[in-house]
C-alpha cells in the first residue's frame, strides 16, 4: 500500500463511513421483511436475499433492512413493509424475488408506490 | 454482491472476554452459518465497551438492542429468534433490578445515558484492529491538521487553549509540558506514552489501548510535531497482552498507511513508534524509573530535576504522557481547543475516564464530564450499592490516594475539589465501599501493596511503609497499642516529606485519609478490640445474637467446616472448635446476626 495523502485518508473515511453506517449514519428508509416461520416457508429468505442484492448495488448508506415477526396475516406472506422518512408505511404481500426487485427500484428509489402489490397503506 | 443488515457489535475487552465472549463468538458463528446469515449479519469484535459488570456484551445495530450476560448456550436461540426470525429476545435485556421493567436500546440505559464520551468514543463501536473503522469516525483528521497546516507553536497553543491536563494523576497542563520539551536544546527528543496503569483496581488505559489504540498513536504523533521528536515508545505492562497485541496491530496498520514512518501524509515529517513492555512492577509508572526502564537499567527513580523535559530519555529531552492523555489530543485538534474548554469545570477541563468498581451496582467504564459529584458517579451512572447496603466511602487514586466518606460524596470530581477533601484524581481508579469493608484493613492492604512494590532505593520509603505495614498487621489482628495511631501519623508525615519519588511520597495516603475521617475505627481496634466492620477475623467473636438471629440457616449452608449447628426454626450456634474463622457465614447471614 502507497503512503496516503491526506486526500487518500479523506477518502478512506469516507468509504468506511459507508461500511459502518449501519452503527451511526442516519437512515431515511426503512424496509422491513416479516419472518415469522410462516413468512419463511412462503419464501420470505429469498425476498430478503434480493432485497440485500439491491441495497448493494445501490450504494445507498441510509437504508435499513430488518426482519420482524409475523403480522398476523400468515395468507399473504410473504409480508414487506416499507417505511420512507415523511410518508406512510406501505405493506406489500405475496412477494418474491422479482417484486421485491421492481419495489426497491420503483418505490424505495424513485417513490412510487407499487400499489399492484400492496396489501394496505397503514394508518 | 451483498451487503450486510445486521451488525452485531461484541464486545471483546478483556472484562467481557473473561466471562466468556469468545465462546460467544464462535458460537454466534457457527449458529449464523447454520442459517445461512453469514452474508446478512456481520459479527464485529470491538473493545470494551464499559459494563463490564454485565458481559458479555453485545448491541445489535442498526436497531441498537443490547443484550448482556450472553452465554454460548444461549446463542441458538438468540440466532433463531432475533437474526432469522426478527423478534428481539427480551430475556437477555438490561433490567434496572429484578422485577423491573426491561431496557432493550442501550441509549436509554441509565449506565450509558449518563456519561460524555470523548476519549471514549468508540469504544464498542469499531473494531479496533480495523484502521479504517478509526478513520470512518474522523480518525487521523488532527494528526493531518497538526502535520500538513499547523506550526508547532500553534499545536501548542491549541493544546493550552484546551486545558486539557495529565490524565495519569498528577494534574500537570500538558501544553505546557510540551512547551518545555519543545524549548529544550537537543536534536533528537522522544515522546513517551505510559501505559503502565498498575493502581489495584484501574483498568481504564487497558480498555482504551483494547478499544481503540489508533486514539493513543494519534495523540503521540501530534505530540511529536509539537515537541520536535521522530521516535517515540509506548510502555505497556506484559500482564495487558490484548492491550499489547491489538497496539502491535495498531502500529502495523499505521506504517502501512504511512502514518507512521517518513514523510507522514506528505508532510515531510517523520515519526516511528515502538512497544516496550514492562515487567509489571507498580514503580515504573513514575517516570524517571519508566525513563530507566526502556534504557534497559533497573526501574528505579532518580531525583527532580533535571526533568524529562530538559533530561529524559537518555538524557535526551522527553515528554511522557498518559494513555487517556493522548487520546483526547487527536480530537483537540480536530475540533480545536476551544470546543474541549466548553467541558468542564474553571480549572479542570474535559472529561475523565474512571473504572468504577467494588461494591457498585454497575462495575464498568464510565467517562463523565469534569465537575460531576461523586454522588451521581456513583448512585446514577453506578446504579447505587447492591443488596440494599449503605454506602461508606470511596477510595480514588489508588495506593496514592485516598478515601471519600460519605460526608463528602457530593464533591465534585476536578482535580483541586479532590484534592481538597484529602484524595486524589489519580489515573481513575474509583473503588466503593459498603458497609462491610473495615478501613483499618483496606488501609493495611493498600499499605501492604506499597511496601511490596518498593524499588528499595530510598530508606523511608523502603524501612517506612515496611515499618507501617508491621503497626497495621498489628492493628488488624488485636495487638494494637494505644501509641500506634500516633506513630502511624508521625511516620507518614516522615516518610512523606522525605521519600524519593512519588510512590513514597504518596505512600501513606490511604491511611491518612482513613485517619483523617475514620479514627474512631482505628481507635475501636485499639482500645475495645473490636472490628466494627466485621472485618477482621482475630477480632470477631464467631457468636449468634439470638435476638438477631432469624434462624434462616443460610449460615449452616453456607459453613464449610459444618461448625454450625442448626435446625428449622431452631437459632443457629456455632461450635468454636470447628470454626476456622473464614468469614463465610458472617457474608451469608442477612441480618448481621454473627458477632
Amino acid at each position: 500500500m502507497a503512503k496516503l495523502t491526506i486526500d487518500d485518508l479523506k477518502k478512506i473515511k469516507e468509504k468506511a463511513q459507508k461500511e459502518t453506517s449501519l452503527r451511526s449514519g442516519e437512515a431515511t428508509v426503512k424496509v422491513t421483511v416479516h419472518m415469522g416461520t410462516c413468512g419463511i416457508a412462503a419464501g420470505a429468505r429469498e425476498v430478503m436475499d434480493a432485497l440485500l442484492e439491491e441495497l448493494a448495488e445501490s450504494g445507498r448508506d441510509d437504508i435499513r433492512v430488518v426482519n420482524s415477526g409475523c403480522m398476523g396475516m400468515c395468507s399473504s406472506e410473504p409480508n414487506v413493509t416499507v417505511e420512507m422518512m415523511g410518508q406512510e408505511p406501505v405493506i406489500y404481500q405475496h412477494m418474491d424475488r422479482n417484486k421485491m426487485r421492481q419495489v426497491f427500484k420503483r418505490h424505495i428509489l424513485h417513490g412510487e408506490v407499487q400499489t399492484d402489490f400492496a396489501l394496505a397503506r397503514m394508518q | 454482491m451483498s451487503t450486510y443488515r445486521t451488525e452485531i457489535l461484541l464486545c471483546g475487552g478483556t472484562g467481557c472476554r473473561a466471562s466468556g465472549s469468545e465462546e460467544v463468538k464462535a458460537a454466534l458463528k457457527e449458529q449464523l452459518e447454520k442459517q445461512g446469515l453469514q452474508q446478512e449479519v456481520r459479527i464485529v469484535e470491538t473493545g470494551c465497551n464499559g459494563f463490564c459488570a454485565q458481559g458479555p456484551v453485545a448491541i445489535v445495530q442498526p436497531e441498537g438492542i443490547f443484550y448482556q450476560k450472553l452465554a454460548a448456550d444461549d446463542i441458538p436461540y438468540l440466532v433463531e429468534e432475533h437474526f432469522l426470525k426478527g423478534r428481539p429476545v427480551e430475556k437477555f435485556f438490561y433490567k434496572e433490578q429484578a422485577g423491573a421493567e426491561t431496557i432493550p436500546v442501550m441509549g436509554d440505559i441509565p449506565f450509558y445515558a449518563r456519561q460524555e464520551l470523548i476519549v471514549l468514543k468508540n469504544r464498542g463501536a469499531i473494531d479496533p484492529e480495523k484502521i479504517d473503522e478509526y478513520i470512518a469516525r474522523d480518525g487521523y483528521l488532527g494528526a493531518g491538521k497538526a502535520l500538513l497546516e499547523m506550526t508547532p507553536e500553534e499545536i501548542i497553543e491549541e493544546v493550552k487553549a484546551s486545558g486539557l491536563r495529565g490524565r495519569g494523576g498528577a494534574g500537570f497542563p500538558t501544553g505546557l509540558k510540551w512547551e518545555f520539551a519543545g524549548k529544550s536544546e537537543g536534536d533528537v527528543k522522544y515522546v513517551l506514552c505510559n501505559a503502565d496503569e498498575g493502581d489495584p483496581g484501574a483498568f481504564m488505559d487497558r480498555s482504551v489501548l483494547e478499544a481503540d489504540p489508533h486514539a493513543v498513536l494519534e495523540g503521540m504523533i501530534i505530540a511529536a510535531k509539537a515537541v520536535g521528536a521522530h521516535q517515540g515508545y509506548i510502555y505497556c505492562r506484559a500482564e495487558y497482552p490484548l492491550a499489547l497485541r491489538r497496539l502491535d496491530i495498531a502500529i502495523g496498520q499505521a506504517r502501512e498507511y504511512g502514518l507512521l514512518g517518513e514523510d507522514i501524509l506528505g508532510s515531510g515529517f517523520r515519526f516511528d513508534l515502538d512497544v516496550y513492555r514492562g515487567a509489571g512492577a507498580f514503580v515504573c509508572g513514575e517516570e524517571t524509573a519508566l525513563m530507566h526502564s526502556i534504557e534497559g537499567k533497573r526501574g528505579m527513580p532518580r531525583p527532580r530535576p533535571p526533568f524529562p523535559a530538559v533530561q529524559g530519555l537518555w538524557k535526551r529531552p522527553t515528554v511522557l504522557n498518559n494513555v487517556e492523555t493522548y487520546a483526547n489530543v487527536g480530537q483537540i485538534i480536530h475540533k480545536g481547543g476551544d470546543w474541549y474548554a466548553g467541558i468542564g469545570t474553571e480549572t479542570s477541563k474535559g472529561t475523565k475516564v474512571f473504572a468504577l468498581t467494588g461494591a457498585v451496582q454497575n462495575i464498568g467504564l464510565v467517562e463523565v464530564p469534569m465537575g460531576t459529584s461523586l454522588r451521581e458517579i456513583i448512585f446514577e451512572v453506578g446504579g447505587g450499592i447492591p443488596k440494599k447496603r449503605k454506602f461508606k466511602a470511596v477510595q480514588l487514586g489508588g495506593p496514592s490516594g485516598g478515601c471519600v466518606p460519605e460526608s463528602r460524596i457530593d464533591t465534585p470530581v476536578d482535580y483541586e475539589s479532590i484534592a481538597q477533601v484529602g484524595a486524589i484524581m489519580g489515573s481513575g481508579g474509583m473503588i466503593v465501599m459498603d458497609d462491610r469493608t473495615c478501613m483499618v484493613d483496606m488501609a493495611r492492604f493498600f499499605m501492604d501493596f506499597i511496601q511490596d512494590e518498593s524499588c528499595g532505593k530510598c530508606t523511608p520509603c523502603r524501612e517506612g511503609t515496611r515499618r507501617m505495614l508491621e503497626i497495621l498487621n498489628k492493628i488488624t489482628q488485636g495487638r494494637g497499642e494505644p501509641e500506634d495511631i500516633e506513630l502511624l501519623e508521625e511516620l507518614s508525615t516522615m516518610i512523606r516529606d522525605s521519600a524519593l519519588c512519588g510512590l513514597g511520597q504518596t505512600g501513606p495516603n490511604p491511611v491518612l485519609s482513613t485517619l483523617q475521617y475514620f479514627r474512631d475505627e482505628y481507635e475501636a481496634h485499639v482500645y475495645e478490640k473490636r472490628c466494627p466492620a466485621k472485618r477482621c477475623p482475630e477480632l470477631l467473636e464467631f457468636v449468634v445474637d439470638p435476638d438477631r438471629c432469624k434462624k434462616c440457616g443460610q449460615c449452616a449452608q453456607a459453613c464449610p467446616v459444618e461448625a454450625i449447628q442448626w435446625e428449622k426454626k431452631q437459632t443457629a450456634s456455632i461450635d468454636k472448635n470447628k470454626c476456622i474463622k473464614c468469614m463465610s457465614c458472617i457474608a451469608a447471614c442477612p441480618f448481621d446476626a454473627i458477632d
